[in-house]
């Protein structure tokens, strides 16, 4: 439903997107992720025709955006970076008149108001000016804004940022639920996030995307994929680190001490090799007194950190 | 279109859902008051008309409608709503034009009530009020060109304070263009034709025409179409900073 082609932005001589490619089927809830002045804002805005193009294509649902607008826009939900609103009007009157600038009235209109206000939980503080709302409510207000009129596309930028856990939830499920029936971009830092509600993550770096796969693949590439970790006492630790790293599947063993007698061993696996059963097998054998064993998916922060992490950051870090 | 008439509506009531509004038309009434009767000597004139009265809205226009108009973009694009009115589906010219609409409608109102003062002439003698209605018509019309390049300039920037002093400067120059000064300056020597041409994009020709008592045509025609060029020039900068910013 959204195809985005070769599309570049520079401002001045910053390309802030520099090449992007990029299609996003119904049913699919895209993660955007990229470290901040990646350019995920920059690409979003010109989704949704807010920027145009220094070159580059971008169609929604079959229209295209900068020679077909209006049709395009019909179509898409937008929440920009901040949840932009009239902070003198209060929930109610703000989304009236988006509703009515998209074209409802009457029944249907309060139809539709109802089901957004629902769907955010906007209730308490409809009828209080926007201004005086805190983070969380404004996000909401400007998400409620996004859904009112139930867009087959829907263009999220960083729609949880300052919702406190219960509402993130209430989101992620939101989003979840509508997800079927839509195409869904959602920009986030929250890593947690990708792994709740994507279907697929996109991660951008300096206008480029650099990795694009399912959670589960990225997750995959992490160091951490599969890598067992056990706790036990500290004072077994050398003699059991030892027996790990003799074990065929295992490629190497980390320590760590955790301050209160207990050490934790992280065993990372050898090519695509899973240790986990090697590793409960010794467990169980040798009568180890081990209060902790798991085996990691994988983790999102490493992959994100190994690959938006510049050489010549990492260099740095390295040599310091 | 469609939109027109929300887009307008939120906009007219911005106006009276901050005491934007409520300032600006006290402060409007207090200064045409003030020049009426104390610097255009109102009472010792002896002559029941309003033309000191309308002979002074040109130069309080000059301040007062680009107050009005400093806020209409530059603040939308301070606060980050003009994103979110651009992508809404609706053209640019029908939200540059709703704006406009919204603003213009607002002066109206408190150009309208300034009415005491043409009840306190028609109180004191009997004045020609097809000239005040003409006169009415005419100031309206000159606030809408003020507005038009109020709103063309605001849309350039996101600092209210610039767009409103360069506002000011040009709708200074558009009404300079005409005054006796700039005028005699030209006269001895330019060919009548530049005289003719400069006083002819001030509004104070126009205007002074209009309040003489005939609505010429010719004096309309120039008012919408200098509002329509600003409007065309205010979709052009929304749509060039949409490509460069
Ligand atoms: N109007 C502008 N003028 C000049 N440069 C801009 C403009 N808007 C964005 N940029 C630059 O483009 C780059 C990408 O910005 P963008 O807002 O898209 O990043 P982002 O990925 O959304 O970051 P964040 O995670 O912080 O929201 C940044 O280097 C930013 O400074
Ligand atoms: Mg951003």
């Amino acid at each position: 439903m959204i195809e985005i082609e070769a599309l570049i932005k520079r401002f001045g001589p910053v390309a802030a997107v520099a090449g992007i490619d990029l299609k996003v089927a119904k049913g699919e809830v895209l993660g955007f992720l990229g470290p901040n002045g990646a350019g995920k804002s920059t690409t979003m805005k010109m989704v949704t025709g807010f920027l145009a193009p220094t070159s580059g294509r971008v169609t929604v649902c079959g229209h295209d955006i900068e020679t077909d607008t209006i049709a395009a826009q019909r179509t898409i939900g937008y929440l920009p970076e901040g949840a932009p609103a009239y902070g003198d009007m209060t929930p109610r009157q703000f989304l009236t008149f988006i509703g009515r600038v998209r074209g409802y009235s009457g029944p249907r209109l309060n139809d539709k108001l109802a089901a957004a206000i629902f769907n955010t939980d906007l209730e308490p503080v409809l009828d209080q000016p926007i201004d005086t709302l805190s983070k969380g409510f404004r996000r909401r207000v400007g998400l409620a804004q996004a859904l009112l009129h139930d867009p087959p596309v829907l263009i999220l930028d960083e729609p949880t940022d300052g919702l406190d856990p219960n509402q993130k939830h209430s989101v992620r499920r939101l989003i979840k639920a509508m997800a079927p029936e839509k195409a869904i971009v959602v920009s986030t830092h929250l890593l947690e996030e990708v792994e709740a509600i994507c279907t697929r993550a996109v991660i951008i770096d300096r206008g480029r995307v650099v990795a694009d796969g399912t959670p589960a693949q990225l997750l995959a590439r992490s160091r951490h994929h599969n890598a067992v970790t056990l706790t036990l006492p500290a004072r077994d630790a050398d003699a059991i680190a030892a027996k790990l790293k003799a074990l065929p599947s295992v490629a190497g063993v980390e320590q760590n001490e955790n301050g209160d007698g207990t050490v934790r061993l992280t065993a990372f696996p050898k090519g695509g090799a899973l240790p986990v059963e090697d590793v409960s097998r010794l467990a169980q054998t040798g009568n180890l007194k081990i209060s902790e064993l798991y085996a990691e998916r994988g983790r999102l922060d490493e992959v994100f950190y190994a690959i938006t992490t510049h050489d010549t950051a990492r260099g740095r870090e390295t040599s310091a | 279109m469609s939109q027109v008439w929300p887009i307008f509506r939120r906009e007219f009531a911005t106006y009276f859902a901050t005491p934007l509004a409520y300032v600006f038309i006290v402060i409007f009434l207090f200064a045409m008051g003030a020049f009426t009767f104390y610097i255009g000597n109102f009472y010792a004139n002896g002559v029941a008309d309003l033309s000191v009265f309308f002979g002074y809205h040109p130069w309080l226009y000059l301040f007062l409608v680009p107050a009005i108009a400093m806020r209409l973009w530059a603040e939308e694009r301070r606060t980050g709503t003009m994103e979110l009115l651009l992508t809404l589906p609706v053209p640019l010219w029908a939200t540059v034009v709703s704006k406009f609409l919204a603003a213009w409608a607002f002066t109206g109102i408190a150009l309208a009530l300034t009415f005491p003062i043409w009840l306190t002439v028609n109180y004191l003698g009997s004045p020609d009020n097809g000239v005040i209605l003409a006169s009415y018509i005419g100031s309206f019309l000159m606030a809408g060109g003020y507005l038009a390049i109020g709103a063309a300039i605001s849309a350039m920037t996101s600092n209210q304070v610039i767009a409103f002093v360069v506002s000011v400067v040009v709708c200074f120059l558009f009404t300079v263009s005409g005054a006796p000064i700039v005028l005699d300056f030209f006269q001895g020597w330019a060919p009548l034709v530049l005289v003719n041409t400069v006083a002819s994009f001030s509004f104070l020709t126009h205007f002074s025409a209009i309040t003489a008592g005939v609505i010429d045509i010719r004096d309309v025609i120039y008012f919408f179409t200098l509002i329509a060029l600003f409007l065309c020039v205010n979709i052009v900068v929304i749509d060039l900073k949409r490509v460069a910013r």
